[in-house]
């Protein structure tokens, strides 16, 4: 009741009172006249925001509103017997079911303002079917197609009881009598005109459904040739363009490898981007293209991005430019990152020449300084060695401070 | 390797690659035969018995999986090297799961991938530097002492070391050097992280195993 008050804007308690009132005088006329202003008041007071925030779970939860307006019909038909008006059992209790059978209907067929503009469609259409199609369009099919079995529930039920209120009234009143064969007759049609019609129904709701799926492949067919055209097709014209240079074809074989491995894993980088694992790669990515060299990355474990972990990157790139430079050949660069609990270490490692750090002219401090510097201003620290079979090693290693825990998994 | 050159199968359903591994492999190894579906790779395998059998991850019908299950059934001693282009943890997991003793990329050289045909031959693992980064990430957690086989379930302090310089680009004998044990030793520490990698219960591995997203 209060739920119904607040609808159409008046205090519950005035309303009340007045509606009892108001049906003693008229002599029931007035709960006639109730049904049909709760159905209609609602579709014109969509304009008011108050009315719209109340009506859009009470529109959901038909089930709870039917039950409210067959309560409110039974306590009021209940009231009036007490106070010795000529309501009898045979009218009391049809006319309950009637009104639950009636408030789930309208709960059925009102329009749902959360699915927007479909919703002024499928409401003028009438059609459980279409209105279903229409929103299909615009949210997630599955929980469509569950909204739209409960709708049928809802309608089905709501029409039964409507039924059987009627029978209910007419039987309990003797008016049957030589109609009850009638009455009978009838129920055995609609049961049949029902199961004639159900296969149509589902089918149509079948095609529907494939109709659907079928826009939605041609729509993902496109797209994966659009993405082919600008990304695959491009290069490998462009790889016959440049036939001639085969370091250059081989960097751009490598950088569509890559993207294309990237599209394919479905941006499972871009949710972790801003964390050190996928930092390192970038970084890597971006040196393979640079300095047209073969960088292999492999990562374990992962961390935010924080300050040392960014001294920890800074140094890797360093060292990864180093190799690229001076030690890309014979290839490829590897780079290993392992995220521990406690710290994290980079090694970078070449199959170059090698150096001696030691005789490293003075003039040329890159290393010295952007790596192994910046390591130990870090809190951490570098090493670059001599692999046994030649290249050369550069390992970092930096502990990760408390704050910084929270990436391992 | 004084012993004479590896016997080896190539199975691939791409015809170019196939002759481009032979091409690479040439004087190197044997290559007995070639097949490109599950159903010609059985049949060539069981005929030829090579020491070796290349095998492709991707395959219509069932991919390399499906060989090494269907061989098995019969020559269940037959040793397999994992040749894909996919370094995707589902697909590495899955075939070593069903019994490849190795696992390498096909823009491995064919120097590099010689070497590995004969470890394999040998009854060694072959792992890649990104293998050994799947294994050491599956590994890596801590689980409930109650549910852990401690055999299989975690590795050994020096399978990590071992596994952590596999992953940085070491060879054996690299790895021997620096760890100050056999070559012989370091064999034994990757063939016992296979055993385990593929008998181990633990979660990321059956996970990557189950969900292997292999191209029909």
């Amino acid at each position: 009741m209060a739920g119904l008050g607040t609808r159409i804007g008046v205090d519950p308690v005035v309303l009340r009172i007045g509606f009892v009132i108001g049906a003693i005088l008229s002599g029931g006329l007035l709960l006639l006249a109730y049904v049909v202003a709760w159905a209609a008041l609602p579709a014109e007071g969509q304009a008011s925001g108050a009315a719209m925030r109340y009506r859009l779970p009470k529109v959901r939860s038909d089930w709870r509103v039917a039950t409210g307006v067959g309560l409110l019909v039974l306590s009021i038909l209940l009231a009036f017997r007490e106070l010795g008006i000529w309501w009898s059992d045979a009218l009391v209790w049809p006319l309950v079911l009637a009104a639950f059978g009636a408030a789930l209907l309208w709960g059925h067929f009102r329009p749902q303002e959360t699915s927007g503009e479909a919703a002024p469609r499928a409401w003028a259409a009438g059609d459980p079917a279409t209105a279903g199609a229409d929103h299909a369009t615009t949210e997630d099919g599955r929980a469509q197609a569950r909204a739209r079995i409960a709708d049928l529930y809802r309608g089905v039920f709501g029409v039964l009881f409507v039924i059987g209120a009627g029978l209910l009234f007419l039987s309990s009143n003797d008016f049957l009598g030589g109609l009850r064969d009638a009455a009978l007759t009838s129920v055995v049609v609609v049961v049949a005109v029902g199961l004639i019609l159900a296969p149509f129904l589902w089918r149509l709701g079948r095609n529907l459904a494939t109709e659907r799926a079928e826009r939605v492949r041609s729509e993902e067919r496109a797209e994966v040739a659009a993405h082919l055209h600008d990304s695959v097709l491009q290069t490998l014209t462009l790889m016959q363009k440049r036939a001639d240079d085969p370091r250059e074809v081989a960097a751009l074989a490598r950088k569509q490898e890559r993207e294309l491995r990237d599209w394919l894993a479905g941006g499972d980088r871009r949710a972790s981007e801003g964390n050190f694992a996928a930092a390192l790669r970038s970084a890597a990515e971006k040196i393979e293209d640079d300095h047209r060299v073969a960088v292999e990355v492999v990562v374990v474990g992962d961390a935010p991005l924080d300050e040392r972990a960014e001294a920890a990157l800074g140094a890797a790139r360093e060292a990864l430019l180093n190799a690229a430079k001076h030690a890309a050949e014979p290839g490829p660069i590897r780079v290993y990152a392992e995220i521990g609990p406690d710290a994290i270490e980079v090694f970078v490692r070449d199959h170059g020449a090698g150096f001696d750090l030691g005789t490293v002219p003075a003039d040329r401090r890159g290393v010295r300084e952007s790596i192994i510097g910046r390591m130990v201003r870090a809190g951490g620290r570098a090493e670059v060695r001599a692999v046994p079979d030649g290249g050369t090693e550069v390992g970092i290693t930096i502990a990760r401070t408390a704050s910084s825990t929270g990436g391992e998994r | 390797m004084n012993s004479p050159l590896p016997t080896v199968v190539i199975v691939d359903d791409h015809a170019l690659l196939r002759s481009g591994v032979r091409s690479e492999l040439e004087g190197m190894v044997e290559v007995r035969g070639e097949a490109e579906t599950v159903e010609e790779a059985v049949g060539v395998i069981l005929r030829e018995k090579p020491d070796v059998v290349l095998l492709d991850v991707h395959m219509p019908g069932g991919g390399g999986v499906e060989v090494i299950r269907q061989v098995a059934r019969d020559r269940p001693a037959q040793q397999f090297l994992a040749l894909s282009v996919s370094d995707a943890a589902e697909d590495v997991i899955a075939v070593i799961r069903a019994g490849a003793r190795g696992y390498v990329t096909k823009s491995i050289s064919g120097e590099d991938l010689a070497a590995a045909i004969g470890r394999i031959r040998d009854g060694d693992a072959v792992f890649s530097p990104r293998l050994a980064g799947f294994v050491l990430d599956a590994f890596k957690g801590e689980i409930p002492e109650a549910e852990a086989d401690p055999e299989l379930d975690q590795l050994t302090l020096r399978e990590r070391e071992v596994l952590r310089l596999i992953a940085r680009g070491y060879l054996y004998k690299e790895i021997a050097l620096r760890l100050d044990i056999s070559p012989k030793t370091v064999e034994a520490h990757v063939s016992a992280v296979l055993r385990k990698l593929q008998l181990s219960n633990r979660h990321e591995l059956s996970r990557w195993a189950a969900d292997r997203r292999l191209v029909e």
